[in-house]
């Protein structure tokens, strides 16, 4: 992606955010009580999270791809079973890649 | 007696009242180890190809973390900036439902309201709640707290992971590539509290792998919040 288009990303990004938070603290209580819209919300990190677990593990421009990638998160979610630590899970992962990477 | 809406986090003399120390405990508690969060975003923004001044602005501006994670995490799968705007600015609305219940409990007015509004995240949001039994002060503070806590953590780590990792050089050589979803399914797992939530993972991340191959790269990212919006539509 071109610079300018990265600062569009950045500068669009933080005004939008910025916008929502303040709304959320201008508009009344009784317009955002929907049950429908507050159930929504709560699964949206969740889909958008679990999203970019794929696209970032295990895709490769616009096709799925098994490669070092896939190996790091497979023992991320190993980590994650045995209640390892944030970093501990992050880390465990870049170094599996790291050596799939210089050695395959 | 204290009128209402006069306090901002003052006695009714106008001091400020004694910190309590376990509210004060409690919020570097979770602002700190956000820290750590902060070093993986600073590397997955520069791995994706932002400079590391674009991704401390982004931490410094934008200041929620898992909309700055999408947004650099579109871009790093070759997404349009708009699919990384779009997936930022949606999992950032829940911010303005965390406004809504935090608006009343700090009624603030002014510069003060903007600031509020700017620290209204996830952290301050949680912290501030679980003070409600010990009173109206002690919500406050530990909303205030957390939020600048965790401002001060989050952004001078994202700079050292920023630097970091421009430091390192070629991303995959030191296996940041892999790094990136590990921090998202990291992120998603503590999330995971019921059966149900489990099952929408799981159908977000079915439903992804399936569009993949049919929609340019980033939109399906964008495209699972219909996984949501399905799978919430009727009370479960």
């Amino acid at each position: 992606m071109s610079s300018s288009s990265l600062w569009f990303v950045v500068l669009a990004t933080s005004a939008l955010a910025f916008v929502i938070k303040l709304l959320g603290h201008m508009v009344p209580e009784r317009w955002l009580a929907n049950p429908r819209l507050q159930r929504i919300n709560s699964l949206v990190p969740i889909s958008l999270l679990s999203a970019l677990v794929i696209a970032e593990g295990f895709v490769a421009k616009t096709h799925v791809a098994l490669d070092h990638r896939a190996a790091g998160v497979a023992v991320a979610l190993a980590a994650l079973f045995a209640k390892m630590p944030f970093p501990v899970v992050v880390l465990s992962a870049a170094l599996t890649s790291a050596l799939l990477y210089h050695f395959h | 007696m204290r009128r209402p809406g006069a306090n901002k986090g003052f006695d009714k003399n106008g001091r400020v009242p004694e910190l309590d120390r376990a509210t004060l405990r409690y919020s570097l508690s979770v602002s700190m180890p956000v820290g750590v969060y902060g070093v993986a975003f600073g590397a997955a923004s520069v791995a994706a190809g932002f400079s590391v001044l674009q991704t401390c602005l982004l931490s410094l501006l934008t200041f929620t973390g898992a909309s700055q994670f999408a947004a650099v995490g579109v871009v790093a799968a070759g997404g349009s900036p708009f699919s990384a705007i779009g997936a930022a600015t949606i999992l950032g609305t829940r911010n303005a439902l965390y406004g809504i219940q935090m608006n009343p409990k700090l009624q603030t007015v002014g510069w003060r309201r903007a600031v509020a509004a700017h620290i209204t995240i996830d952290e301050s949001t949680g912290v501030a709640l679980s003070q409600v039994p010990r009173g109206e002060v002690a919500v406050r503070q530990g909303f205030w707290l957390t939020g600048i806590g965790v401002y001060i953590f989050w952004n001078l780590f994202t700079l050292l992971g920023a630097a970091g990792t421009k430091a390192l050089g070629n991303p995959a050589a030191w296996g940041l590539d892999a790094a990136v979803p590990a921090a998202f399914l990291g992120l998603l797992w503590p999330r995971l509290t019921s059966h149900y939530l489990r099952i929408v993972a799981g159908a977000s991340m079915a439903f992804a792998l399936l569009i993949t191959p049919v929609l340019p790269a980033g939109l399906p990212i964008i495209s699972c919040a219909l996984v949501a919006v399905a799978m919430g539509w009727r009370e479960q």
